[in-house]
């Protein structure tokens, strides 16, 4: 409760009660918030793990799977990603700067991007299911050869996940736009606008692992 | 060493500017406990569900975790009742596997794992720091919802016809087995997630909030386990989200990627699998050793032994708690390469752990020993988990884990470890910060009559047990050759002592928390930041952020003249 600290001038409104000063609430921010992104890692890990063991036992699987997948596609999801990523570091900057109207420009140009991938990887998708390529169980495509069922299953599971993580993503910058348009983030208290950053900047690394991975199999 | 000299805190000079402005709230200010209370029940219990009170989520969490606790405890007595006979006459071979299912799941993923850390550790942890709350009160509060849900999940999957992989939902079994397994699947995903929250909220609090003046080596113990232990929740508990994950996926839609007619590989569900449940095993005992280095250290008046080696010892056996997982596959078809590296990377384990061991006997040696409840839970914990220790090393050894695995022995001996190591230092810890919690002191007799038909029943159910595992007597039979049945026998009645036992522990307690004599602010003579304030402590905690002058075992009567205390 800000009113125990009230003789304290240079305490802002917004410091909780159980923090000494702005500086440690912020911080302490920051480092959880990379502390949840080392989880996100990991929770990842394991997949890429999946990927490594069956690249190794299949690599000829991989290879034709990799021929399956629109590296076009896939390119033009990565430039999408890479710019959206570009327009988060300014809308943070925005922030810092305390200029709503940077904020909330890049904050909307982030959501269109992100929802740009979103449209690609839907033409992906469909383009799969109309030829028959499901996850394994349910695969039924004719003209493949090797195992491509479990090559697939690797790909629509990282790819599914990191979707999940992109729509997240977008509910969150939102939520943010939201926000700024009701004028906050002008005091100093950005910590949100960071940490949404940064969560979006690990979309769009794990991304620009995927792209390789998947379709550039060489 | 560091802890020696009290210096002057580099900080100190800020901490008056920390201080409430107004002096108006002081001795009367309520109590945690009882806050809100005055405008009637509802709202008093809307103001527990909502609060962002560290020690209100913890009281929750230690109510929710003991409910658990007993479910599972009495299932464990019902297939016990089932195997005081070789012949099958109480339950059908399918009741015994769901039933020994639902003791696992509920033990691992409902109650030991957030026993100590989110029940007892949400309580001290910030109490200890000298702060006023963890870094993130509204994420401590979403981790005991996460929590509630996750276990709503594992009880729809038992009420609905229950499961029976095991708690380890080994693959290809969980993945064409009838039945709820995808709830069960989901539950302890979401368990987990509760368990990340936790883990993520103690790392920033320690390295964030510590009081004004305690540097990271004079912190309590109590906190390094806990910071290792959160560490090992943080880094570990994501993989087991993905493998639980994949094996739903894989139940739902039938992805592949462990089923080998799809090319899938089922051993790899099993590396994933304890990739995380290994690490598990210390998020249960790490806290274990916090309570125990506290516990030893107060109850000895003395400094402890060695306090930077048991500090970086939990650290240690944190990561290298993330490089042994193989062990539990030496029989699974992984080289024999692996094999034998695993071997060797467990044996590493027993180093800093046999440090610990040496250092808490260390501190006794000498010390004016309190035989009360506390230290008779200590001395117990020591007793068993030497016990637990040391059989560990027959099993990583890998021949004879051959002839061992899969027996009674492996369950004894993660009985010692993880029931001795996570159950009862979390009663030792119970009892020594009892006062503090509810304000109020149990009966010193019953206490400590209750920590030894603890001890006997313990022993009692679990030592057969190693007897007949040596001699070849399978896990996970309701039925067995008749040669085992004096064993099994013994360690029926030994679990039925145990019962009795705890049931004795809670009824005392239950007495004290409502008819129990006032507790003093510091009853045992404790110098960490916990024993400074009101009993039970404020909403707040502190009326003052206070500033740590001296290590966490610093008591008066060291007299520091003769320059013990550490030799
Ligand atoms: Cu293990």
């Amino acid at each position: 409760m800000a009113h125990a600290h009230a003789d304290d001038p240079n305490r802002p409104e917004w410091v909780a009660h159980f923090f000494h000063s702005k500086e440690q609430q912020l911080s302490a921010a920051k480092f959880g918030m990379w502390l949840f992104l080392a989880q996100e890692v990991l929770f990842f890990s394991g997949l890429f793990c999946a990927y490594v063991a069956f690249r190794w036992m299949y690599p000829e699987t991989w290879l034709s799977g990799a021929d399956q997948l629109n590296k076009w596609m896939g390119g033009l999801n990565t430039l999408i990603l890479i710019a959206s990523s570009f327009t988060m570091a300014l809308a943070v900057r925005g922030a810092q700067t305390k200029s709503p109207t940077a904020l909330k420009v890049n904050l909307l140009l982030t959501i269109l991007f992100a929802g740009g991938f979103c449209v690609v990887k839907y033409f992906e998708y469909s383009h799969k299911f109309h030829l028959g390529i499901f996850p394994a169980d349910h695969y039924a495509y004719e003209g493949s050869t090797g195992l491509m069922p479990i090559f697939f299953a690797i790909y629509y599971c990282l790819t599914g996940l990191h979707m999940i993580h992109v729509v997240i993503g977008i509910g969150f910058l939102s939520w943010l736009l939201f926000k700024t348009q009701k004028g906050r983030f002008m005091d100093g208290n950005y910590a949100y606008v960071e940490n949404v950053g940064l969560y979006w900047h690990l979309v769009d690394l794990i991304w620009i692992f995927l792209f390789p991975l998947l379709y550039l199999v060489k | 060493m560091m802890l020696d000299t009290p210096e002057t805190p580099e900080n100190a000079e800020d901490a008056p500017a920390e201080e409430h402005g107004d002096h108006g709230h002081h001795a009367d200010e309520p109590s945690y406990l009882v806050y809100g209370k005055e405008k009637g029940f509802a709202s008093f219990l809307k103001s527990w569900l909502i609060t962002v009170d560290h020690k209100r989520i913890g009281i929750m969490y230690l109510i929710s975790v003991l409910l658990f606790f007993a479910v599972a405890g009495f299932t464990a007595i019902y297939f016990r009742w089932e195997l005081m006979t070789a012949a099958p006459d109480v339950m059908s071979g399918d009741t015994y596997n769901k039933a020994f299912t639902l003791h696992g799941g509920i033990m691992v993923f409902l109650v030991i794992i957030p026993l100590t850390p989110a029940a007892l550790g949400n309580f001290v942890l910030p109490l200890m720091l000298g702060a006023k709350d963890v870094a993130f009160p509204k994420l401590n509060l979403a981790s005991l919802y996460v929590y509630w849900a996750g276990a709503a999940l594992l009880v729809y999957a038992v009420l609905g016809g229950g499961f029976d992989t095991g708690w380890t939902f080994y693959t290809p079994y969980s993945t064409t087995a009838q039945g709820p397994i995808t709830w069960a699947l989901l539950g302890a995903f979401t368990l987990g997630f509760s368990s990340i929250f936790t883990g993520l909220n103690f790392i920033v609090t320690i390295h964030k909030m510590r009081a004004p003046g305690m540097g990271f080596f004079r912190m309590p113990l109590m906190l390094w386990a806990l910071y290792a232990t959160a560490l090992t929740q943080l880094l570990a508990t994501p993989v087991l989200a993905i493998t639980l994950l994949l094996v739903a996926m894989e139940r739902i839609m039938g992805i592949g990627i462990f089923n080998p007619d799809l090319g899938g590989d089922p051993v790899l569900m099993q590396h994933f699998f304890w990739f995380y449940s290994h690490p598990a095993v210390y998020i249960m005992i790490l806290p274990a050793f916090g309570i125990i280095s506290e516990l030893v250290a107060v109850h000895s008046r003395k400094r402890i032994f060695g306090y930077g080696a048991i500090a970086l010892s939990s650290v240690s056996i944190a990561l290298i708690g993330f490089l042994v997982w193989g062990h539990h596959m030496f029989v699974s078809g992984q080289s024999e390469l692996s094999g034998v590296v695993f071997s060797f990377l467990t044996f590493f384990v027993a180093v800093p752990t046999a440090i610990k061991i040496f250092s808490w006997t260390g501190t006794m040696w000498g010390g004016s020993v309190r035989f009360n409840t506390p230290m008779l839970y200590t001395l117990s914990f020591l007793f068993l988990f030497l016990i637990g220790g040391l059989t560990g090393l027959f099993l990583s050894t890998m021949a004879t884990d051959v002839h061992l695995h899969d027996t009674y022995f492996v369950v004894a001996h993660f009985h010692y470890v993880m029931a001795s190591g996570a159950v009862i230092s979390f009663l030792g810890g119970l009892h020594h910060w009892w006062p503090k919690m509810f304000g109020t002191m149990y009966n010193e007799t019953l206490g400590k009559i209750g920590a030894i038909i603890i001890f006997l029943g313990f022993n009692l159910t679990f030592f057969p047990q190693f007897v007949a595992g040596s001699r070849g007597m399978p896990r996970r039979y309701h039925e067995y050759v008749s040669e085992f049945e004096g064993m099994q026998y013994m360690s029926s009645i030994g679990s039925f002592v145990l019962a009795f036992g705890l049931v004795f522990v809670l009824c005392y307690l239950l007495h004290a928390l409502f008819k129990g004599k006032p507790a003093p602010d510091n009853p045992w003579g404790g110098v960490t930041l916990e024993w400074e304030t009101a009993t039970p402590p404020i909403e707040h905690n502190f009326h003052h952020t206070p500033v740590c002058v001296r290590g966490p075992y610093d008591f008066p009567e060291i007299d520091e003249s003769l320059g013990n205390g550490h030799h």
